[in-house]
């Protein structure tokens, strides 16, 4: 490309895209509502795109979805398999497995669907998880996203039971192992069990109908709820706007970061494409449930190795450490080595899950609305509880594998169940505390940078021969970005009876409040004053200027240093590159500003 | 060959230059020794009696202090120390010994599958003392557990039904890929994936350690040559969906998603974010 100075210039033709877009518009008028929507404003982080991966692995399901849906035979009937796979062939097996079998090896590509398939049921409810950590961990579940919070927490319910029918559908011995337990747990349920066992399978275990029934489950009721719930999560999105990290130019009351189009759509879009490569790899390189070596479903058989799916590992692994409790009354056994770990404790998690906003907010009366996201450090109970938790499931996971790890590690199947017994109850709370102070003295240390500036790792000699290391103040974005955090206040419970003598009531509700509220907050680290900081800062330039006065020459280079970029400042994508665009807020209105 | 020595003396000082020159010795001397000594004399014409006597000399030395002098088991209050090996037979000595599980490297749970420390002809001579304190099951012939013995026309059918066996006898333990299992109390199903054919069949035949005996009253000697020839196919197929993860089914794969899967998404994402938008003016380079 040298030079195009042969060609006359010419008037641009109307591009191709907008003439579509007119004749769009002419027919449907969508151009009203494009036109707001198209320079929605979404900040930029990499946290913010994890819900992205959920959504597009969705995608993704939905695609190959669709295409196992045209060869897989939702059927129980018995037939004989003769197939191309060798060693299966004139087995008696159910139309399902056999049809699974087909997809496997006589489609073509049928293998790869299959595995991207599997790969991204594995992915997409990984990443809600993952999305769900960051929403909790930074805060964003505060008023006025708790709607959100609870369709995602349904989401997520949605999500594992959806993969749970998905995973019982091939019909071959781990599909059948799973839908035992799922029976199991069904029929512990006290004087009802048997009749709501018999209700869903249709008659004894494993019957021919269940097959059926869940395939409607899977690829018409549960993907229907959950593409409606999607949408309603999205919608809630756009219209709220999102949370965005505090920084110079970021307050409550805007969005700061790239518009819809041209730049989000790209971003968003091209994210597809990374989820949807990095599904369709997964399912070309990496074998996932190998249904031709199970073999089909025969409840003779088990095999060593049989898991859920990795999402159903913490209710797998409850069931397995659960010590083997039953009582027989009046001839009726409740059965609490199920009932327990199957049925109460996931209803315990999910309810706490779904209800922990609610709980929080009752916790530190806060009804304001929040648009900025709270560091995990300023909130160290929250974050400290979700170490707890994480701690509590990752050692129900790890028990759920118990036969893996014993087999892996050479360790002692037993002991296993014996640690975690004790484990589940041990370490989470001290997973709690750790994290608790972690983050009180990451509160420390922001202070400290505060009020004494950075460390510069610059040792200064005094004339007495003492040394000592010179700190700097931090730059001004980054003190605005450490001072953007909300004055907590704790609540102070009502006295016994009030200025006229007539006693309050729900005191001792109250009370438990003003409890729990002075933990909560009590220990956090108060934010400096307008006059601490103040007086902080001349006194840092006081003592540079001493510092500098020892120091010949080269020292103003670092007496300023940190004000003219020593690698050592916060780079801010909204003030040096591409203009940021910039979004009103209004907290009684949103989205009214666009109007 | 003065370049390639002047070559040889710039690097003398290299840091690889020691490990190499121990290398090409060790290699020599090796070389030297494999092809200088006098070859092992060859005397397989020895009588039963012989191999008997053999036999008994050899477990006097590894196993009496266990099993006792005569294979009457040493009694202990809190059970054997080393069971009467009175009519456990051949095979069970030939897959004990043969896949290095005795002598036992260290008391546990169970005996690991080890280092082999007899030859095949001292294994050979143990079995045949042991068969003499008793009758037991022999070590079967090649014909008994080879798939290769199977006729060619009846061999996929060997292997489905081999499969079927397979999967309602075997697999509870040692897994669907053959890939070993967990017991209770630090014991396990050991991995058939790599094991002999033979001792795969003297395992089901004699029940060694945890594992119950499938005598020929329950498996029949050809079902028991249809697992292997199963268990071969297995090893033989090739890996359809791609990397095996272990076969572990579900844990490994569920970890593989987090790791590989779920951490290439936040790369992306990380990588994404970090990007700025570019923008150039139209026509600008013109």
């Amino acid at each position: 490309m040298s030079t195009n100075a042969k060609a006359a210039v010419k008037p641009a033709k109307p591009s191709k895209i907008g003439a579509a877009a007119n004749y769009a518009d002419e027919r449907t008028g969508m151009a009203g509502l494009a036109k707001k929507q198209i320079r929605k404003v979404f900040p930029d982080h990499w946290s913010f795109m994890l819900g992205e991966i959920a959504l597009w692995s969705f995608v993704v399901l939905l695609i190959t979805g669709v295409f196992l849906s045209l060869w897989y035979k939702p059927s129980m009937a018995e037939v004989v398999y003769n197939g191309s796979y060798d060693a299966l062939r004139g087995l008696h097996m159910s139309e399902a497995y056999a049809s699974t079998l087909d997809i496997s090896f006589d489609v073509r590509a049928g293998l790869l669907m299959r595995q991207m398939h599997h790969w991204a049921a594995m992915l997409f409810i990984a990443a809600m998880f993952v999305h769900l950590i960051r929403v909790f961990v930074t805060g964003a579940f505060r008023k006025p996203r708790e709607i959100n919070w609870l369709i995602g927490g349904v989401l997520l319910l949605l999500g594992i039971l959806e993969g749970f029918a998905g995973y019982s559908l091939p019909d071959d011995l781990l599909s059948g192992t799973g839908l035992r337990i799922a029976d199991g747990l069904v029929k512990a349920t006290p004087v009802v069990g048997t009749y709501m066992s018999f209700f869903l399978f249709g008659g004894e275990f494993p019957g021919d109908l269940i097959i059926p029934r869940l395939y409607i489950a899977h690829v018409l009721l549960i993907p229907g709820l959950l593409l409606a719930l999607i949408g309603a999560h999205m919608m809630l999105l756009v219209y709220q706007k999102h949370t965005q990290w505090p920084g110079p130019g970021r307050t409550n009351e805007n969005v700061v970061g790239y518009p819809m189009m041209p730049i989000y759509a790209a971003k968003a879009g091209g994210y597809f494409f990374v989820v949807f490569g990095i599904t369709a790899l997964m399912g070309g390189l990496m074998s996932i449930n190998p249904v031709w070596r199970f073999g089909p479903y025969n409840p003779a058989e088990v095999t060593a190795g049989s898991q859920p799916d990795w999402y159903m590992g913490v209710a797998e692994g409850l069931l397995r450490i659960f010590p083997g409790w039953e009582t027989s009354i009046f001839g009726v056994t409740a059965t609490w080595s199920v009932i327990i770990p199957g049925q109460i404790a996931p209803m315990l998690i999910l309810t706490g899950i779904l209800f922990y906003p609610f709980i929080e907010a009752w916790i530190t009366g806060d009804k304001s609305e929040h648009h900025l996201l709270e560091r995990p450090r300023n909130a160290p109970n929250r974050t400290a509880f979700l170490a707890a938790m994480m701690t509590f499931y990752g050692l129900l996971w790890a028990a759920g594998g118990n036969d893996i790890l014993a087999v892996l590690f050479n360790l002692n199947l037993n002991h296993i169940t014996y640690f975690m017994r004790v484990a589940i109850f041990v370490l989470p709370p001290l997973a709690f505390w750790l994290a608790r102070r972690w983050c009180i003295s990451l509160q420390r240390s922001d202070e400290a940078k505060l009020l004494h500036g950075y460390e510069t790792g610059v040792i200064m000699r005094s004339p007495d021969g003492g040394y000592s290391e010179r700190h700097a103040p931090i730059s001004a974005e980054e003190a605005y970005t450490l001072m953007a955090r909300d004055e907590e206040k704790v609540y102070e419970a009502p006295a016994g009876t009030d200025l006229n003598g007539v006693a309050a009531r729900k005191v001792r509700v109250m009370q438990l409040r003003s409890k729990a509220s002075k933990y909560w907050f009590g220990d956090n680290i108060r934010k400096p004053t307008r006059e601490q900081l103040e007086e902080a800062r001349a006194h840092a330039e006081h003592e540079l200027a001493i510092q500098d006065g020892h120091t010949n020459g080269h020292s103003n280079g670092h007496a300023d240093g940190h004000s003219n970029g020593d690698g050592r400042q916060p780079v801010r994508s909204g003030s040096h590159a591409a203009p940021a665009a910039i979004e009103g807020r209004s907290s009684t209105d949103p989205g009214s500003s666009e109007k | 060959m003065r370049l390639l020595t002047a070559r040889l003396s710039a690097r003398r000082r290299s840091r690889f230059a020691g490990p190499v020159v121990l290398m090409f010795a060790l290699l020599l001397t090796g070389g030297l020794y494999t092809a200088l000594s006098p070859a092992s004399a060859d005397d397989a014409t020895s009588s039963d009696t012989d191999t008997v006597a053999k036999g008994r000399e050899l477990f006097l030395v590894g196993c009496s202090t266990c099993h006792g002098k005569n294979g009457e088991g040493v009694d202990s209050t809190t059970g054997w120390y080393g069971p009467p090996l009175v009519g456990v037979g051949a095979a069970s000595v030939d897959f004990q010994v043969g896949t290095g599980r005795m002598p036992l490297a260290a008391p546990g749970p169970q005996g690991a599958d080890r280092r082999h420390v007899y030859t095949d002809e001292e294994v050979e001579a143990l079995a045949a003392f042991v068969a003499s304190l008793g009758p037991g099951p022999v070590v079967p012939s090649e014909e008994e557990y080879s798939p290769d013995a199977i006729p060619e026309d009846e061999r996929e059918e060997a292997i489905v039904r081999g499969g079927e066996f397979f999967r309602t006898n075997c697999t509870a333990c040692h897994n669907f890929a053959a890939s070993g299992g967990a017991l209770p109390g630090g014991k396990y199903a050991p991995t058939l994936q790599g094991v002999e054919p033979k001792h795969v069949y003297e395992a089901m035949l004699t029940g060694p350690q945890q594992m119950p005996v499938f005598s020929d009253e329950v498996l029949k000697p050809e079902e028991k040559r249809q697992i292997i020839a199963y268990l071969r196919n297995l090893e033989e197929s090739p890996a359809y969906g791609g990397a095996q993860l272990g076969s572990y089914g579900p844990v490994s794969e569920g970890m593989a998603a987090w790791v590989f899967g779920i951490g290439a998404c936040v790369a992306f994402a990380v990588w994404i974010a970090s990007h700025t938008a570019r923008s150039t003016r139209k026509g600008a380079k013109a």
